[in-house]
């Protein structure tokens, strides 16, 4: 596999997350060692204390899009489609809002679950009040293209809107199908990321059926914590995270400022477990290894990969055995999650945004709650403090439940 | 029993609050649709939020007829 001839560069950044209601917040906020986790037995989430739910933490947004979102447009969308909203229109601005013919600009931002939250509200209202009650907006209320649907709207988009839906992986994925489309020469512009809120009662019991949430209700701050040995489960998060993605050629000519290049992608699947990643890490390894064949990218120039880690028992070490594996003993790893929580369909997304600041920053923020490494790890994860780290190529890992693994290469503007 | 005067008011209400127009722009001769700009899914919010204001039974064929606000008022007015 060779370096494909059209470049993807990144010019422009939006997120909306547990820590920060834009990308610049939620940078520092890292930075800092905040930690997005709270408890959420309040009364917007009775739900929790009415089933007595062993989970009672989360890591929700840090500025609730009623707080953005002029009201009449907020009742029309579901909450993940105004954080994608959001992110999307951030992200815009950031990139100095392109002019690009709109047949020349797609969409593509996947979620993982969808419009949870319509769903559950709508059902309530039919299962109340009756039909008469019912949204005439709920189908695309809770459609998981809504996201995509909506802020392709929003832009005018008419070189195609795509959701991805691959659990945890899908806003990575969606990074992945568009650096697809532009190195096909289907279009110039790319408004690429995920859109996750799904902090609802029968996510989160479902979450607990299966074992995954951590249950350190009594120090939230501290629940998400990859890689240390007392770690017990991951913190369920919400948010979006869009990157303005271009053909390097198309944002020269309008003489965007560049933030840095998406230089490849891979894109595996385990067949091995619905839910449970392979142990061996064999398919996470493939995709790390395909990403940087794609970027042209050599094993041994890759110095950082920020990692999927999520804080459950099983994951975690099975994906230092797929980056050792892929490429090394030498990359320093972190893992946002300790304080973001797992934004699912955002994660890839929001993460992809950190790893290029990382790169151009020239810094990583440091992975908290990491007291005592797990010795299954045997690399090095930066913690404590940020690091100061010199980088030229970085890698981004996603895992979605279905066996889903994408990884993304970035390298410096 | 609402006058025609109470009616629009109401009227101008439900519509602000569905689909954001300001009360003021609310008046029987704008339409929904070219006027408004209200959609057909927000057009069926309005009437649901209307039967339960005035008491009225909005049919779907009869609602498909009410091209403008003063339309809606006098179909309100004879069926409440």
């Amino acid at each position: 596999m060779t370096t494909a001839d059209i470049e993807v560069v990144v010019t422009g950044l939006g997120a909306t997350t547990p820590l920060g209601g834009d990308v610049t917040s939620t940078w520092e906020a890292l930075l800092a060692g905040r930690s997005g986790v709270r408890r959420i037995d309040d009364d917007e989430h009775e739900w929790v204390t009415r089933h007595d739910l062993p989970v009672k933490i989360a890591s929700p947004l840090a500025v609730p899009p009623s707080e953005v979102i002029p009201r009449v447009q907020l009742r029309r969308l579901d909450r993940c489609e105004q954080v994608a909203l959001v992110a999307a229109k951030e992200a815009w601005a950031h990139a100095g809002s392109p002019e690009v013919e709109p047949e020349r600009l797609a969409v593509v931002i996947g979620t993982g679950i969808g419009g949870a939250v319509t769903l559950l509200d709508q059902d309530d209202l039919l299962e109340g009040p009756g039909l008469r009650k019912v949204s005439p907006l709920t189908v695309p209320m809770l459609m998981p293209n809504g996201p995509a649907a909506w802020v392709g709207l929003e832009l005018g988009a008419k070189g195609g809107v795509h959701a991805p839906v691959s659990a945890c992986a899908s806003g990575a994925e969606a990074m992945a199908w568009a650096m697809r489309l532009l190195q096909a020469g289907e279009v110039d512009v790319v408004v690429a990321g995920g859109a996750e809120a799904c902090i609802t009662g029968i996510t989160v019991a479902g979450f607990v059926q299966a074992r995954t949430l951590s249950q350190r209700n009594d120090d939230p701050e501290r629940a998400s914590r990859p890689f240390d040995t007392k770690r017990d489960g991951f913190v369920l998060g919400e948010g979006a995270g869009i990157m303005v993605l271009e053909r390097a050629e198309f944002a020269a000519a309008r003489g965007a400022t560049v933030h840095g290049k998406l230089a490849g992608y891979g894109i595996t699947s385990d067949a091995y477990h619905i839910t449970g990643p392979d142990p061996e890490g064999t398919g996470q390894a493939r995709a790390i290894t395909k990403s940087i064949e794609h970027a042209g990218v050599a094993a041994a120039d890759v110095t950082h990969v920020n990692c999927h880690a999520t804080s459950t028992v099983a994951g975690d070490v099975g994906e230092t055995r797929a980056v050792r594996k892929a490429l090394g003993d030498h990359p320093v790893l972190t893992a946002p999650k300790s304080a973001l929580g797992h934004l699912v369909g955002a994660a890839g997304a929001v993460e992809g945004i950190i790893t290029l600041l990382s790169i151009s920053e020239g810094i990583i923020p440091a992975t908290l709650n990491l007291d005592e490494l797990d010795p299954g790890v045997e690399l090095d994860v930066v913690a404590g403090e940020p690091r100061k780290v010199d980088i030229t190529a970085a890698v981004n890992d996603s895992f979605g439940f279905g066996g889903h693994n994408v990884a993304l290469t970035f390298v410096k503007a | 029993m609402a006058d025609n005067t109470e009616i629009l008011a109401g009227l101008a209400e439900i519509v602000e609050e569905v689909a954001g127009i300001d009360t003021a722009e609310v008046s029987a001769d704008k339409s929904f649709v070219d006027d408004l700009d209200i959609d057909s899914l927000s057009m069926v919010e309005i009437a649901v939020q209307a039967e339960d204001k005035f008491g009225v039974k909005i049919p779907d064929d009869q609602l498909a007829e009410l091209k403008t606000v003063g339309d809606a008022v006098d179909y309100i007015a004879k069926n409440q």
